[in-house]
């Protein structure tokens, strides 16, 4: 059995995983400390989400593209290419997987009391240093979340990466396009082998969610005194 | 050392306009919820920003309109007492204090450690603030923000969070901490009690202005403002009409009234407290038509109106008995309010 899908899925969507991660993660703080135009942002940044996985590669396609603006620019300067390309199936990742680590991450920042945050200002906290030392520390939980949410969908994701990077078998096949050429033609024992695996692991990845996510996982070890 | 303010803040249906000076010294600002107290501390620490005005730190210009002046909270250097202390939950009793403190990590963790003893929190400074009590919790706020010796202090309703019994515990404590800090201090609450005992002079607030201000002893038994005499606990105000130079008609309760001060012509209301009546006859007495009482822990306090149809009253009296029929209105106690 060829187990490049497996990989190429796995180095995909660690790679995208790790963009989405710090993109995703100043995309909320950004949103949630907007005060006005917030509903455009956001709903522009939760966009992704619910478009049609065709029309995402196509946007990805005429933007990265050897016609489109940042794609002939890429080539041009760089010399690199994207479509076709396992970086493109990378962006293709991130480009979908961003809204859920977005969106995740922001509903943790919310959940911050405000009243720490002033108090923090008011005894000489840095914006940088109540980013790093207490919005993130205090929204752990739904940061990690986030990102494993994220995970999971890079690694499931077909339509954008199918127009985006095509689908070349060892170079940007990834295991969810992998399920696609095997029922394609015909092999459907290998269809199942990797539906089996994809679905093995989307369940992992939920359930860990699920126990970061969960109070008895943030209680410490010290039972709290009334 | 003093502070002066001078802001506005317009917000669709509410407008803050305070005008206030302090010197050295505790002050209590006293209002209801939505008066604007809690908003003005926030203006003098630069979380909020106010449309227009001048705000002056012991000299220092923070805030200034005109001059586009406006220090962020971190250079303002002012303590702020939250009302849920605002501890930083993921950071030990000891991260909280060592993380406002310049320096190297180890000099940081001492001078922590130093004021973590002299605040009683030994026992507790390698735990998180979720597992120690409401006391120690302000006590950690506190020596967070002293340990920076802020050039203000501002506690907003700093004991609303604790339980009947800590608060006066720590309400102590509180005293001996502010009669160390020499400077400013502001103090919200919408306790008269708490205002009177923690403060020097009382500032009262009412819809988002300065309703008067002065030494407490004085807002207490001589208030001059309607808010004034409601907020330091007057149950008893009617609305008022002159009728002489020393004779004011209460208009809700249908009677006249003599009085030792005179009536002016600004004087809109009048208000009792509500043991300040005396039963039986004697100068102002009326009879009265009782409509029931409520037993205090201590007292007990009568529902009563001067004629049929007029609006109730209270009087508190401490001993037990039989109800009045006739209750007087000492002239001297009588307040006249603006």
């Amino acid at each position: 059995m060829d187990f490049r899908p497996f990989v190429i899925s796995i180095q995909v969507a660690v790679t995208a995983t790790v963009f989405t991660f710090f993109l995703g993660l100043f995309a909320a703080n950004f949103v949630y400390k907007m005060k006005r135009g917030k509903g455009i942002i956001d709903t522009l940044f939760t966009l992704p989400m619910i478009l049609p996985p065709t029309v995402a590669g196509f946007f990805l396609l005429t933007t990265f593209g050897r016609q489109g603006f940042v794609g002939s620019f890429l080539e041009s300067v760089f010399d690199i290419r994207i479509v076709f390309t396992p970086t493109g199936a990378v962006i293709a990742s991130i480009f979908v997987a961003f809204p859920l680590m977005y969106r995740t991450a922001r509903g943790a920042f919310e959940q911050i009391d405000q009243n720490v945050i002033y108090a923090a200002q008011t005894l000489g906290f840095s914006r940088h240093k109540i980013f790093w030392t207490l919005k993130v520390p205090m929204a752990k939980s739904g940061i990690l979340a986030g990102a494993v949410l994220a995970f999971a969908r890079a690694l499931g994701e077909f339509g954008a990466t199918m127009m985006l990077a095509g689908n070349i078998p060892g170079r940007t096949q990834t295991m969810a396009i992998a399920v696609f050429s095997a029922v394609n033609t015909g092999n459907i024992q290998l269809a199942y082998t990797w539906v089996a695996i994809l679905t093995a692991m989307s369940f992992a990845m939920i359930m860990l969610m699920n126990f970061w996510a969960s109070p008895r996982h943030r209680r410490r070890k010290n039972v709290p005194k009334n | 050392m003093s502070l002066k303010i001078n802001i506005r803040k317009a917000f669709p249906d509410f407008v803050l306009n305070v005008e206030l000076d302090a010197d050295d010294g505790v002050l209590a600002l006293l209002g209801g919820s939505g008066c604007g107290k809690s908003l003005t501390l926030k203006c003098i620490a630069g979380i909020e920003k106010p449309d227009s005005g001048r705000i002056v730190i012991n000299g220092q210009v923070v805030f200034d309109s005109d001059k586009n002046i406006n220090i962020p909270p971190q250079g303002r250097n002012v303590g702020f007492l939250f009302q849920n202390y605002a501890l930083f939950p993921t950071m030990t009793v000891l991260g909280n204090i060592a993380s406002v403190v310049e320096g190297k990590k180890l000099h940081r963790l001492a001078v922590a450690g130093e004021i973590a003893d002299k605040f009683g929190l030994e026992s507790v400074k390698n735990l998180y603030p979720r597992e120690i009590s409401g006391g120690q919790q302000q006590r950690t706020a506190l020596a967070r923000i002293l340990v920076r010796k802020p050039q203000i202090l501002m506690l907003d309703e700093p004991f609303s969070a604790l339980d009947t019994h800590l608060r006066w515990h720590m309400e102590q404590e509180m005293a001996v901490v502010l009669a160390d800090f020499s400077g400013v201090t502001l103090v919200v609450t919408h306790d008269r009690d708490e205002a009177y005992r923690m403060s020097g002079k009382i500032a009262v607030m009412n819809e988002g202005r300065l309703d008067c201000i002065g030494d407490k002893d004085d807002i207490f038994t001589n208030p001059k403002t309607l808010e004034a005499a409601r907020m330091t606990g007057c149950k008893n105000i009617s609305k008022a009409e002159k009728t002489g130079d020393y004779a004011v008609y209460a208009v809700d309760w249908g009677i006249t009234l003599k009085t030792v001060k005179p009536v002016t012509d600004r004087v809109k209301h009048i208000g009792v407290r509500s043991h300040h009546f005396q039963p039986g006859l004697g100068e102002n007495s009326f009879p009265i038509t009782v409509h029931g009482s409520i037993n205090e822990p201590f007292s007990r306090i009568w529902l009563f109106a001067f004629n049929e149809n007029a609006e109730k009253l209270q009087f508190a009296t401490k001993c037990e008995g039989c109800a009045p029929n006739a209750l007087s209105v000492p002239p001297d106690k009588i307040l006249l309010l603006e």
